[in-house]
């Protein structure tokens, strides 16, 4: 009794506190954070050494002390890879301290960008589902439509989206709605590819049903495919809101770098801000996984809400 | 129209000669061969066989879920495809096939959504139907909330709510166990005691063919065709003591026989 007690109240008592931590999962998030930042410092160093020592050269300065030495390549004004603290303090400086209208601030840039990728996004859900229902209702859609739309996904998008602003332009559509054009363009195939499969996915039984109650293609549509499809459309609009950032980010960058994050990531690369840069592509990617956690947000409330999750 | 008993009964199903071949890579597949048969108007029949005898195929048939590729099929008097747009028939699945999505009364309501009938109409029937399978009080619960023999129930509920006069069904209880099984069988006998349906029922268990129906189908495989019928003459209201019964017996043992036949012609 007395043993068993001992060595049964005694064994977490024994566990160090690193293994305590590590047996959660804030522990092990923990670390490879702090790897990636440790290297990111490292190869900053490692990086930068040679522009510093170049200016070291031209300074006639000899012996820096190594302590010294590190320093300065970690606050360097354009380094070729900036350390995460000065990224961190540029983002706060064009966020935090800058009025949201200024063309300085990141937020504005942000706005910008975000507008135009939650538009195409729409348009590109809405033009994926259109596609998956003609698709999955027509052989011949099926056979002269798919090879189009995987296709579609093969060219560069760099190579077609100045074509699609300057085509717009011409004809005399401007702002967000040719930016829109490049999201639409990436984020309507993820969604067809989805949907198309979602629609097919009722079992041959559920189908047979339908047809004994001698129901219409468009209720058959309605109160089966559909439905059925929901997990596929959230699983496909998650990959589909990230690749319309991606799609308006890259639309910003033929019309000049006027605005939006993509202007940012040009407009540091004319100036070699790397700084610039490296902070509008923190803060893409913090949108980016913002909007893929809100789809999942409305995953989990439509699902439950159609009692298909516990 | 009212029953009448005996030859004056009209014929629900009306097959002659009918046959169907599934085309296949490795040739034709004769499925069904010069089936003959008759159901008359307040007829419980069992399809009874081995498997692939066809007995499924031949309820796919007379549902319109399959065309024969020969003979003649009339269902309520009419071709299958006809009977089938007119919602002539209920057809219960192997499996319940209840939309994981809808509610229990929901699914139960989906036939009448697709019918068009009013809201106030699909709730009465819903109730109706429902109370009809002891399903009372679960209206509101989502299939995996269910056992599958409830899950099955809801299904012939939903199947119900059509208020055909004819209900197909097709191994219904064939996944559940022996109890769950006596126990919606006697169930299902109450049920058409008192809505008096013409039913075909398709199944591979001998204690269950004969208890419920008024008419055993026993079926060949290979091709798939009718080696007997036998016409119960067992009372039409019959509680699951009558297995013990000598008439009953008697029954089981004929629909035993034909299927050894059927085996003994494959092996």
């Amino acid at each position: 009794m007395t043993t068993e007690a001992m060595s049964h109240g005694g064994a977490p008592a024994s566990l160090s506190p690193f293994s305590r931590l590590m047996s959660g999962t804030a522990g092990p998030v923990i670390v490879v954070v702090a790897v990636i930042f440790a290297i990111w410092y490292l190869g900053a160093v490692l990086l930068n050494g040679q522009l510093q020592r170049d200016a070291y050269e031209r300074a006639g300065r000899e012996d820096v002390p190594l302590t010294e030495f590190i320093a300065d390549t970690l606050a360097q004004e354009r380094p070729l890879l900036p350390a995460p603290h000065q990224v961190a303090v540029e983002i706060w400086k064009t966020t935090a301290e800058k009025s949201v209208t200024s063309k300085r601030s990141l937020v504005y840039h942000s706005g910008i960008t975000l507008s135009s990728t939650l538009l195409g996004f729409l348009i590109g859900t809405a033009l994926g589902i259109g596609l998956a229902v003609l698709i999955v209702h027509s052989r011949v859609l099926d056979k002269s439509l798919m090879p189009w739309i995987i296709s579609s996904q093969t060219i560069p998008i760099l190579a077609i989206a100045p074509m699609i602003i300057v085509v717009l332009n011409a004809i005399g559509i401007t702002g967000t709605l040719p930016k829109a054009m490049i999201s639409t363009y990436l984020s309507f195939f993820p969604v067809a590819v989805g949907m198309v499969k979602g629609l097919r996915s009722p079992e041959f039984i559920q189908l047979d049903l339908m047809k004994t109650y001698s129901a219409s293609q468009g209720q058959t549509l309605m109160k089966l495919r559909l439905p059925s499809a929901a997990p596929f459309l959230f699983a496909s609009m998650k990959v589909a809101v990230a690749a319309s950032l991606v799609g308006a980010i890259v639309g910003e960058l033929p019309t000049g770098a006027v605005a939006g994050l993509g202007a940012r990531l040009l407009a540091g690369s004319y100036y070699g801000q790397t700084i610039q840069i490296w902070s509008a592509l923190i803060v893409a990617a913090v949108i980016a996984a913002s909007l893929v956690t809100i789809v999942g947000v409305f995953e989990r409330i439509v699902l439950k809400r159609m009692g298909m999750a516990q | 129209m009212a029953r009448e008993d005996g030859a004056n009964a009209r014929s629900v199903i009306d097959i002659r000669d009918l046959s169907l071949t599934f085309e296949t890579n490795d040739g034709p597949v004769h499925a069904l061969s010069n089936i003959d048969l008759k159901v008359e108007e307040g007829d419980f029949v069992s399809f009874i066989g081995p498997s692939g005898c066809g007995k499924t195929t031949l309820l796919r048939v007379i549902a319109d879920l399959e065309k024969p590729t020969g003979g003649h099929i009339s269902v309520n008097g009419v071709s299958p495809e006809d009977a089938r747009l007119a919602r002539a028939y209920g057809y219960v699945f192997q499996s319940a096939a209840l939309y994981p999505w809808r509610t229990i009364a929901n699914n139960v309501a989906l036939p009448l959504e697709i019918m068009g009938l009013s809201k106030a109409e699909r709730a009465e029937r819903v109730k109706r139907n429902l109370d009809l399978v002891n399903l009372s009080g679960f209206e509101r619960k989502y299939p995996w909330q269910l056992s599958g023999g409830m899950q099955q129930r809801a299904s012939i509920a939903r199947a119900l709510a059509v208020e055909p006069d004819l209900l197909l069904m097709d191994e219904p209880f064939g996944a559940l166990d022996e109890i769950v099984r006596d126990h919606l069988n006697e169930q299902l006998l109450q049920l058409w005691a008192k809505t008096n349906k013409t039913v075909i029922f398709v199944t591979h268990s001998i204690p269950e063919a004969v208890f419920l129906s008024t008419k055993i189908v026993v079926l060949f495989p290979r091709p798939g065709r009718i080696y007997d019928v036998i016409e119960s003459d067992l009372p039409r209201e019959r509680t699951l003591d009558i297995r013990e019964t000598p008439e009953f017996l008697k029954i089981a043992h004929r629909v035993r026989d034909g299927l050894r036949a059927g085996h003994s012609y494959d092996d």
